[in-house]
Order: structure tokens, then sequence, then C-alpha cells
């Protein structure tokens, strides 16, 4: 295949990748890496240099309008990307390390697993009753503007929203994915945050931590510029198409048919891990 | 409750962080568009190879050698200064939170503030 047509058939697909993973929060990586690897047989590698930059870049442009509207906490954000950055650095200096085929198997496994967080409802759990004394001394709570005013909340369970948010960090940098899933997890049910700061807040967080280890995937070679420009730009358009549609459309559907695709595509990804086949 | 005398700095520095965030995003995808289009210009009908993993030649791994590719006009060159344009968003942005946290002489999360910017960089130029 020449460089033209790879260039638009890859911008093509990453359009459609934004657009699903903006709509569902699962960002575009869990959709570009199979995509890339399974379907036009690029070296995870290069796919995973090339996902890690587009999640940047969905990442900053989505951020821009939630800071605006008031719901992400900053420092809360601030103080949780010690750990996911620390934890990105890690990753990255695992995946150097780590065999191909055993990246693959790791992404499969954390695609499924976000494939069930996306299709299981969201309990809001707010933190009421015993706020947290280390939330306190980083002066966590905050207010957010909810439809009845603005509200104030409470922050539950720091250390143990940290230690999630390590664990996120490393499998950002390991995968090249925002990993969206376990910082919701983290500040959802740990730190019992409400729904719109806990998203915007991970929004905020996961261009920081992507950078972390995007710089050791420039510094090594992993990132391609003829094969993440495609990458990157197509996710970028989709992503802004579809967190228009965010609050509008009927969303719990799509849901469920995504959730089910990225649960074949993690199969799929774990086969070939085994076989040792395509991913080599 | 003891937040009032706060809102107005709070909001000030989201919208500057907003902005900037945007801004970042727009010049970073606009310069890799422009290499794009050089790229596929020049090399549009040779082949796609994805297919074996080798390192990128070091002139497209450092700053310095991406900041020489672009400027003397390769499309290769010119994307990935966007994209060191790109990843140096987020890292701008917690820079800009520093200055704003010690404007408000909050010391606790300057410190905070200052330990990621470290690792940003230390990641970003250490080799």
């Amino acid at each position: 295949m020449n460089v033209l047509l790879f260039s638009i058939l890859i911008w093509f697909g990453s359009v459609i990748a934004g657009y699903l993973g903006s709509l569902t929060g699962l960002g575009g990586g869990v959709v570009i890496i199979p995509l890339l690897t399974l379907g036009f047989g690029v070296d995870i590698r290069y796919a995973i240099g090339a996902s890690l930059v587009s999640v940047i870049a969905t990442s900053s442009g989505a951020a821009a309008a939630y800071v605006k509207e008031g719901f992400s906490n900053i420092r809360i954000g601030m103080f949780l990307e010690i750990a996911t950055t620390v934890g990105a650095l890690a990753g990255a200096f695992l995946a150097l390390r780590l065999s191909t085929p055993i990246i693959a198997v790791i992404f499969g496994l954390v695609l499924m697993y976000s494939a069930y967080i996306s299709s299981r409802p969201r309990n809001e759990n707010l933190c009421l009753d015993k706020p947290d004394r280390l939330a306190a001394i980083l002066k966590m709570d905050g207010t957010y503007p909810a439809p009845e005013g603005l509200t104030s909340y409470n922050v539950c369970s720091v250390h143990l929203g940290f230690s999630l948010m390590f664990i996120a960090g490393i499998i950002s940098g390991l995968l090249g994915i925002g990993s969206g899933a376990v910082k919701v997890l983290a500040m959802d049910q740990a730190m019992r945050l409400p729904f719109k700061v806990s998203t915007a807040t991970s929004n905020f967080m996961i261009g920081v931590t992507a950078a972390a280890s995007a710089g050791i995937y420039l510094n090594k070679g992993y990132i391609d510029p003829g094969l993440t420009m495609p990458v990157m730009l197509g996710v970028l358009l989709g992503s802004s198409v579809g967190a228009r549609h965010l609050f509008g459309a009927e969303t719990k559907k799509l849901r469920v048919v995504f959730g089910i695709v990225i649960f074949l595509l993690a199969l799929e990804m774990i086969y070939s891990g085994l076989k040792g086949g395509i991913l080599k | 409750m003891n937040d009032t005398g706060q809102k107005p700095s709070n909001r000030e520095m989201e919208t500057l962080i907003g902005n900037l965030l945007r801004a970042g995003v727009i010049i970073a995808a606009s310069v890799v568009s422009l290499g794009g289009i050089i790229y596929i210009f020049r090399h549009g009908f040779e082949l796609a190879e994805y297919k074996v993993f080798l390192r990128e030649p070091a002139d497209l791994c450092s700053i310095g050698g991406i900041l020489r590719n672009a400027f003397s006009g390769h499309g290769r060159g010119l994307i990935q200064l966007g994209l060191l344009l790109l990843i140096a968003t987020p890292i701008a942005r917690v820079a800009l939170s520093i200055f704003e946290f010690a404007r408000k002489h909050d010391t606790l999360y300057v410190i905070v503030t200052l330990i990621v910017f470290s690792i940003l960089i230390y990641s970003l130029l250490g080799r």
C-alpha cells in the first residue's frame, strides 16, 4: 500500500475511533491500537506511540472546554498527577523491556476491563459523612455548578485514590492509552466525587499523564511521524465531533454495542499475542 | 465559607488554562498538517511499511534534531515538531499552574506542581 492511500485509510479509521472514544468516555486509544495492529499489521510499538500522542490531543482539546465550565478540580488533578506521571514513567520503561506479545496480551486484558466498566451503570456515591484528613490538609473539597446552583462536595480516601492513579499511570505509559476507566474508578468509587467533577478532572489529567510517557517514547524512537500524523489529526477531529454529541444523543445503546466490539477486539489481541503471529 | 475571596481568581486561572490548551492543540495540529502535506506530496507513492519496528533515525528523536529537520523544510521533521508542540502543551499548562498557585501564595500546591513539572521535564529531556 502506498503512503497516500495508507494515510487516508488510517485517518478515516482514526476519525471513527476518536468519535466513539469520546462518546463513550473510553478515549480513542482503545480502538486505534487494535485497528493499527490487527487491521493494518503495524508493529504494536509504533501503534502505542501514535496513540499516546493522539491521547494528548484529545485530552487537551476536551479539557479546554471542561475547565471553562468549572467542573474540574485543579487541586485534586494536580496532586493525583504526581502518582500518574511517576506511574507513566514506570510504564514507559516497562514497555521498553517487555516483549510485544506480552504487551498485546496485557492490552487485551485492560481492554476487557474497560469494556466491562463502560457497560456497567455508574453509581454516584457521594462522600457525605466522613471527610478525609488528607483531603482537608490538601484543600481538595470544592464546589461545582449543578443544575440547582453551586453545590459543594467533599473528598474521601485520598490515599486509595492516589494508589489507583499510580496504576492508571503505569497502564497509560505501558499501553499508550488514556486509561480513563481506571482514573474514573479511582475518583468515583474511592474518592466519591460527583460524576461531572470526576469526568472533567480525569480528562484534565489524561493529557499530563500521557505527556510524561510521550517524552520517553519520542526519545527512544517509538513515534513515527508518517504514521502518527493521520492518527493524531483523525482522532482529534472525531473526538471533537463526539464531544459535541455527548450530552444530547442517546448514548446508552451505543455504549453497549461499543462494549461488545471492544470485548471482541480484546479477545483478538490476546489471541494474536499468545499465538505470537501478527504481533511477533 | 472561606473561599469567597478565592473564586474570581480560580475562574481567571481556569479560563487562562483553557485558552492555553486550546491554542496549543490548534498550533500543533496546524504544524502537523503542514508537515503532512509536504510529506505526502514528496513521498505519497512510496510504500508504507510499519510491520517491522526500526527505531526512528536519531534526528527525529531529539529536540535539537527535530528543530533542524523542521526548519530545513522536511515534511517528517515538521510533523515531529508539531507533535513536540503537542507534548509541550500539557507541560506548559503545568508551568502556568506553578505561577498561578504562587500568585495565590499557595505554597503547598506550588511544591506539588513543581514535582509534576520536574517529572515531565525529566521525561522530555532525559535519555
